[in-house]
C-alpha cells in the first residue's frame, strides 16, 4: 500500500525533470516535450488528489487539461514548422531577434 | 483739511503722464507736441505745488500739515505701506524747487536738443526722472520714499548714457547706477533697523515713537544713521562714493544741470534733514556726516583747481557744495542744509545751462584751454554765468552768500560744531572762488584760442535756451533773500518756515545759536568778514593768473607739476578703486563661470546624465533575446513566489 | 512488500527513467519513443490509484495522438539530430538550471510532507475504493454537470487551435514566406549583426 504522498512526489520528480529539460535543451521538439512532461506530471498529481478526496472532479479536470495540451501541441507545432521554414534550423538560440 | 489737500498727488502725477505719453508713443509725435507735452506736465506741477505751497503758509505753524494716502500698497503682516504723500513744509520747498528747476530746464532742453534724434526719448526720461524726484520728497514713508530713490537712480542712468553709442557714455551710466547702489545697501539696512526696532516706516510715526524705542546715542540709532547715510553718500556723491558725477558729464547738459546739480544729488541732504530726529539722537553719526561732509568739500575743490573741461570743472564744484550741505547737517543746522540745497539748485542750475550756451557755441567744445574771449559772442550767457559764479563765491547781497554764510557760522558755533569745521569750510570757499573765476577767465575773457572754423560758428543761444538762463540768474541773484540771517538785522523768514521740521533738538540748537548771535554778533560779523575778504584775495589771484599774467599760471603749474598731475588725475582715485575693487570682482566672476559654472555645475548635471545612461546600457543586456535565459529568470521568479508562499 | 507496492515502484522508475532518457537525447525521434514509455508508466500508475478511465485516455490521447503528431512534424522536417544541441551555455548558467528545477522540487518536497492533505490511508490496486470511482459514468456526470462551461470553451478552443495551426503551418503560393532568406545563406549571423 502507497500513501498518496508519494504519488505527489513522483509527480513532482517528473515537473523538476521537466522543468529541467525546457531549460537546459536548444531542441525546440525536446522543449515542447519537455513542456507537455510538465503538463502531465500534473495530470498525475490531480488523479491522485481525486482519488484521495474520493471525487471524479479530478478526473474532469485531468480530461480538459489533456485537450487544452493536444491543442496547444498542434499550434506549437505548426509554429515549429513555420519557424523551421524560415530558419533551416531547430536550434532555439538562433531565434534571439527580441532583444536590445 | 485745506481745499487743495486733495490735489497733492497730481504734483507727481502731471510728469508721470508726460512719460506715459511720450514714452508710449514717442517718434511718431511731432516734435513741438513733444516739447508741449514734456514742458506743460512740469509747468502744471509747478502750479500746483505753488497753490499748494501759499495754501500751507495760510495755515498757523503747528498746523502745517497735508497728507494724503492713495491707497494701501503692502500690507504684509506688521509691515504696512501706503502709497501716501505728506505735504509740510520741509516738502513744499523741495517741490517748489524741483519742479521750478525741472521747468526751465525742460524749456531750456527744447533748444538744446533740438538737433539730436533721440528727442522723445530725451523728453519722456526727463519727464520720468522729475515724477520720481517728487515722489522722493512727497512720499511719507521710507519704502515709498525709496521707490522715488531708486527711480532718480535708474533715470540718471539713462539719462547719462542717452547717447549709449558711445562706450564712454554707457559706461558712466553703468558706473553710476552700480555706485548708487553700493549705496542703497547701506541705506536699505538702516531702514531696516529701524523697521526692527519702531515697527512702522512711516515717517510721522517713525520721529515720533523714536525717542521713546531707541537709546539716545545709543548703538542701533547710531548705527541705522550711519547707514542711511551711506544711501546719502552714494546719492549725493560724498567720498568714497562721488566717483559717479565726474563721469556722469558724458550726459547731455541740461541733464547735468537738473540731476547732477539742483535735484537728485540733493536727494541725500532732502533724506537727512526728513529724518533730523533720528540724527539728533546720535551725536556720533552727526559727527561722521559732518567730517565726511567736510573732508570731501575741501577734497574736490582741490581736484576742480586742474580740470580743463568745462563740465567736470563744475562737477567738482557740486561735489563740493554738497559737501558744505552735509557739513551743516552734521552740525545741526539743518535748516541751512536745505537753504544752501535751494540757493545751490539755483546758481548751480545756471552755470551747467550757461556752460552748455557756451558748448552749443562752440559746436561741442569742452575744453577751457580752446575757449576764451567769448564775452562778446555771448554776451547773455557770460552775464548769467558771471552772476552765477559770484552767487557760488559767496559775494554779499547774492544768494550763495547768506546760505554759505549761514553754514559757515553754524559749522563755528553750533553746539556740534568746532572750529576746526569752519576752518576747511572757510578754505573751501577760498578754493572755490578761485576756480570758479578761473573758469570764467579762461573761458569768456583774454584771447581766442579757438580755430577757425569754430570761431566761424560762434554764435548765441535761441530764446529757448536764453529765457531760462535769465530765470535762473534772478533766481540767483534774490534767492538767498529769504534767509538774511538774524545778526544783519533782518527775520530770517526760511529759518522760521521751516521750524516746524526740525526736532525739538535741533530747533534748541538753533535757537541757541540764535540766542548766541545776540550776545556773540561781533563774531558772526567778524567771520562774515573775513570770508569775504579771502573770497575777494582769490577772485584777484584768479584774474592775475588767467587774466592778466598768464605766464605765472604756466610758471606754477611746471614748478608744482607733480601736484598738478595728481589733481588733474582725480588723485588717481578711480585706478585705485579699480585695481583694488574693480579686479577682484572681475576675476571673482571669471573663476565663477569658468571654473565653477562650466566644470562644477555642468559637469554635474551632464555626468549625471552620462550616468544614467551608462546604467541604462549596462541593463539593456539582461534582454539577450533567448528563450531559454528568459524562462531560466522566469522559473526563478516561480521558485521565489513559491518559496516566498511556502515558507509563510 | 505487496504486489502493488512492487508494481508502483517499477512504474514510478520507469516513468522517471523515460523522462529522464527524453530530454537527453540527441535524436528526436528517440526522444519521443522515450515520452512513449514514459507515459504508459504514467497510465499503469493511474490505474494504480483506481482511474481506468482516463488511463485509456491518456494512452490513446496522449501517447497516441499527440506524440503521433510530434512524430509526423519530426518527419516533415527531416530532423535527423545531427546537429548536437545539448546545452552549451556557459557552466555558471548551467549550473542555475539544474539548481532551480532542484529547488523547485525541493518546495514541492517541503508542501507535501507538511502533512496538510488528507492521507487517504493507503492506495492501490488492492485498496477499497467506492465502486464506481474512476467510472466512465461518474465523470461524465461531473463534466456535463459541473464542468459544463469548461467544457464548452475548451471545444471553442481546439476550434481556435484547429484554425490557428492550419493557416500557420500553410505553405505560401511562391514557395516560402516572403520574408525568408533562401537556403544556403548563413542567416543567423546577419541578423545578429544587424541586431547588433
Amino acid at each position: 500500500m502507497v500513501p498518496i504522498t508519494v504519488y505527489l512526489i513522483v509527480a513532482a520528480v517528473l515537473f523538476g525533470i521537466g522543468t529541467l529539460g525546457v531549460l537546459i535543451s536548444r531542441n525546440i521538439i525536446i522543449m515542447f516535450m519537455s513542456i507537455e512532461l510538465m503538463l502531465n506530471a500534473a495530470n498525475l498529481a490531480l488523479i491522485a488528489f481525486s482519488r484521495a478526496l474520493n471525487v471524479a472532479d479530478g478526473h474532469a479536470f485531468v480530461f480538459l487539461v489533456l485537450t487544452v495540451a493536444a491543442a496547444e501541441a498542434a499550434v506549437g507545432l505548426a509554429m515549429v514548422i513555420t519557424l523551421y521554414r524560415n530558419r533551416e534550423t531547430i536550434n532555439i538560440d538562433r531565434f534571439n531577434l527580441m532583444k536590445w | 483739511m485745506s481745499e487743495y489737500s486733495q490735489y497733492l498727488f497730481w504734483v507727481p502725477l502731471f510728469p508721470l503722464i508726460g512719460f506715459l505719453l511720450n514714452g508710449l508713443l514717442l517718434g511718431r509725435l511731432p516734435r513741438p507736441l513733444i516739447s508741449f507735452i514734456g514742458c506743460a506736465s512740469v509747468g502744471l506741477s509747478l502750479v500746483v505745488s505753488a497753490l499748494l505751497f501759499f495754501d500751507l503758509k495760510g495755515m498757523p505753524p503747528e498746523a502745517r500739515l497735508i497728507e494724503q494716502t492713495l491707497f494701501s500698497w503692502i500690507p504684509a503682516g506688521s509691515l504696512h505701506v501706503n502709497i501716501g504723500y505728506l505735504l509740510d513744509p520741509l516738502s513744499a520747498v523741495m517741490i517748489l524747487v524741483v519742479s521750478g528747476v525741472a521747468f526751465l530746464i525742460h524749456i531750456y532742453s527744447v533748444g538744446y536738443m533740438h538737433h539730436d534724434p533721440g528727442y522723445g526719448r530725451y523728453f519722456s526720461y526727463l519727464n520720468l526722472f522729475t515724477f520720481a524726484m517728487l515722489t522722493l520728497v512727497l512720499a511719507d514713508n521710507f519704502v515709498f520714499m525709496f521707490v522715488g530713490w531708486e527711480g532718480v537712480g535708474l533715470c540718471s542712468y539713462l539719462l547719462i548714457g542717452f547717447w549709449f553709442e558711445r562706450k564712454s557714455a554707457s559706461d558712466a551710466g553703468k558706473k553710476a547706477f552700480i555706485v548708487n547702489r553700493i549705496g542703497d545697501f547701506g541705506f536699505l539696512i538702516g531702514m531696516f533697523i529701524i523697521f526692527w526696532q519702531v515697527g512702522s516706516l512711516e515717517f510721522r510715526t517713525v520721529m515720533e515713537t523714536a525717542p521713546t524705542v531707541f537709546f539716545a546715542g545709543g548703538a542701533l540709532i547710531t548705527t541705522a544713521c550711519i547707514l542711511l547715510f551711506v544711501g546719502a553718500i552714494g546719492k549725493s556723491a560724498q567720498i568714497p562714493l562721488y566717483v559717479w558725477l565726474p563721469d556722469a558729464m558724458e550726459g547731455p547738459t541740461p541733464v547735468s544741470a537738473l540731476i547732477h546739480a539742483a535735484t537728485m544729488v540733493t536727494a541725500g541732504v532732502y533724506m537727512i534733514v526728513r529724518t533730523n530726529v533720528l540724527y539728533m539722537m546720535a551725536p556720533d553719526a552727526l559727527l561722521v556726516v559732518a567730517i565726511v561732509g567736510a573732508v570731501t568739500a575741501i577734497y574736490s575743490a582741490t581736484i576742480g583747481l586742474a580740470q580743463n573741461d568745462i563740465k567736470r570743472v563744475l562737477a567738482y564744484s557740486t561735489v563740493s557744495q554738497l559737501g558744505y550741505m552735509f557739513l551743516a547737517c552734521g552740525v545741526a543746522a539743518f535748516t541751512a542744509g536745505i537753504f544752501h540745497l535751494m540757493t545751490h539748485a539755483y546758481f548751480k542750475a545756471l552755470l551747467f545751462l550757461g556752460s552748455g550756451a557756451v558748448i552749443h557755441a562752440m559746436s561741442s567744445e569742452q575744453d577751457i584751454r580752446k575757449m576764451g574771449g567769448l564775452r562778446k559772442y555771448l554776451p547773455v550767457t557770460y552775464w548769467t554765468f558771471l552772476l552765477a559764479t559770484l552767487a557760488i563765491s559767496g559775494i554779499p547781497g547774492f544768494s550763495g552768500f547768506f546760505s554759505k554764510d549761514e553754514i559757515l557760522w553754524k559749522s563755528f558755533s553750533s553746539q556740534f560744531g568746532h572750529p576746526i569745521f569752519w576752518v576747511i569750510g572757510f578754505i573751501t570757499a577760498g578754493l572755490t572762488a578761485f576756480y570758479m573765476f578761473r573758469l570764467v577767465y579762461l573761458t569768456f575773457h583774454g584771447q581766442e584760442r579757438m580755430d577757425e572754423h569754430t570761431k566761424a560758428h560762434l554764435h548765441e543761444a535761441p530764446k529757448s535756451m536764453t529765457v531760462p538762463l535769465v530765470v535762473l540768474a534772478v533766481l540767483a541773484v534774490i534767492g538767498g533773500w529769504v534767509g538774511i540771517p538774524h545778526v544783519l538785522g533782518f527775520t530770517n523768514h526760511f529759518e522760521r518756515w521751516m521750524e516746524p521740521v526740525m526736532s525739538q533738538g535741533a530747533r534748541s540748537a538753533e535757537s541757541h545759536a540764535l540766542a548766541a548771535a545776540g550776545g556773540h554778533a561781533g563774531v558772526e560779523i567778524a567771520l562774515m568778514v573775513a570770508s569775504v575778504a579771502l573770497v575777494l584775495i582769490a577772485i584777484f589771484l584768479a584774474r592775475m593768473f588767467y587774466n592778466k599774467r598768464p605766464e605765472l599760471a604756466t610758471n606754477f603749474r611746471e614748478k608744482l607739476s607733480g601736484i598738478h598731475r595728481i589733481l588733474l588725475n582725480k588723485y588717481y582715485v578711480d585706478e585705485i578703486y579699480g585695481a583694488i575693487l574693480v579686479r577682484p570682482v572681475v576675476y571673482l566672476s571669471l573663476f565663477l563661470w569658468k571654473i565653477v559654472d562650466v566644470v562644477f555645475i555642468d559637469g554635474l548635471i551632464n555626468g549625471l546624465a552620462t550616468a544614467y545612461s551608462d546604467v541604462s546600457q549596462y541593463c539593456r543586456s539582461v534582454q539577450t533575446g533567448r528563450v531559454r535565459s528568459y524562462a531560466t529568470l522566469f522559473v526563478i521568479g516561480v521558485v521565489v513566489l513559491v518559496a516566498y508562499v511556502v515558507l509563510r | 512488500m505487496n504486489l502493488d507496492t512492487i508494481v508502483f515502484f517499477v512504474s514510478a522508475i520507469v516513468a522517471v527513467f523515460g523522462a529522464t532518457m527524453m530530454i537527453a537525447q540527441r535524436n528526436p525521434v528517440a526522444s519521443v519513443l522515450y515520452f512513449i514509455v514514459s507515459l504508459v508508466a504514467q497510465a499503469v500508475l493511474y490505474i494504480q490509484l483506481g482511474s481506468v478511465f482516463m488511463a485509456a485516455v491518456l494512452i490513446i490521447v496522449y501517447a497516441g495522438a499527440i506524440m503521433v503528431l510530434f512524430l509526423f512534424v519530426i518527419m516533415l522536417l527531416n530532423l535527423r539530430g545531427q546537429e548536437d544541441l545539448s546545452d552549451n551555455s556557459p557552466p555558471v548558467s548551467r549550473f542555475t538550471k539544474y539548481l532551480v528545477s532542484a529547488l523547485l522540487f525541493v518546495e514541492m518536497w517541503f508542501v507535501v510532507k507538511s502533512g496538510f492533505f488528507p492521507d487517504a490511508g493507503q492506495v492501490g490496486v488492492m485498496a477499497e475504493f467506492p465502486g464506481t470511482f474512476g467510472s466512465v459514468e461518474e465523470i461524465a456526470t461531473v463534466l456535463f454537470t459541473r464542468y459544463l462551461y469548461p467544457f464548452e470553451l475548451t471545444s471553442i478552443l481546439i476550434l481556435a487551435a484547429i484554425v490557428g495551426a492550419v493557416v500557420m503551418a500553410k505553405r505560401e503560393r511562391n514557395g516560402g514566406t516572403p520574408s525568408a532568406p533562401s537556403k544556403g545563406q548563413e542567416p543567423v549571423n546577419t541578423i545578429d549583426e544587424v541586431g547588433r
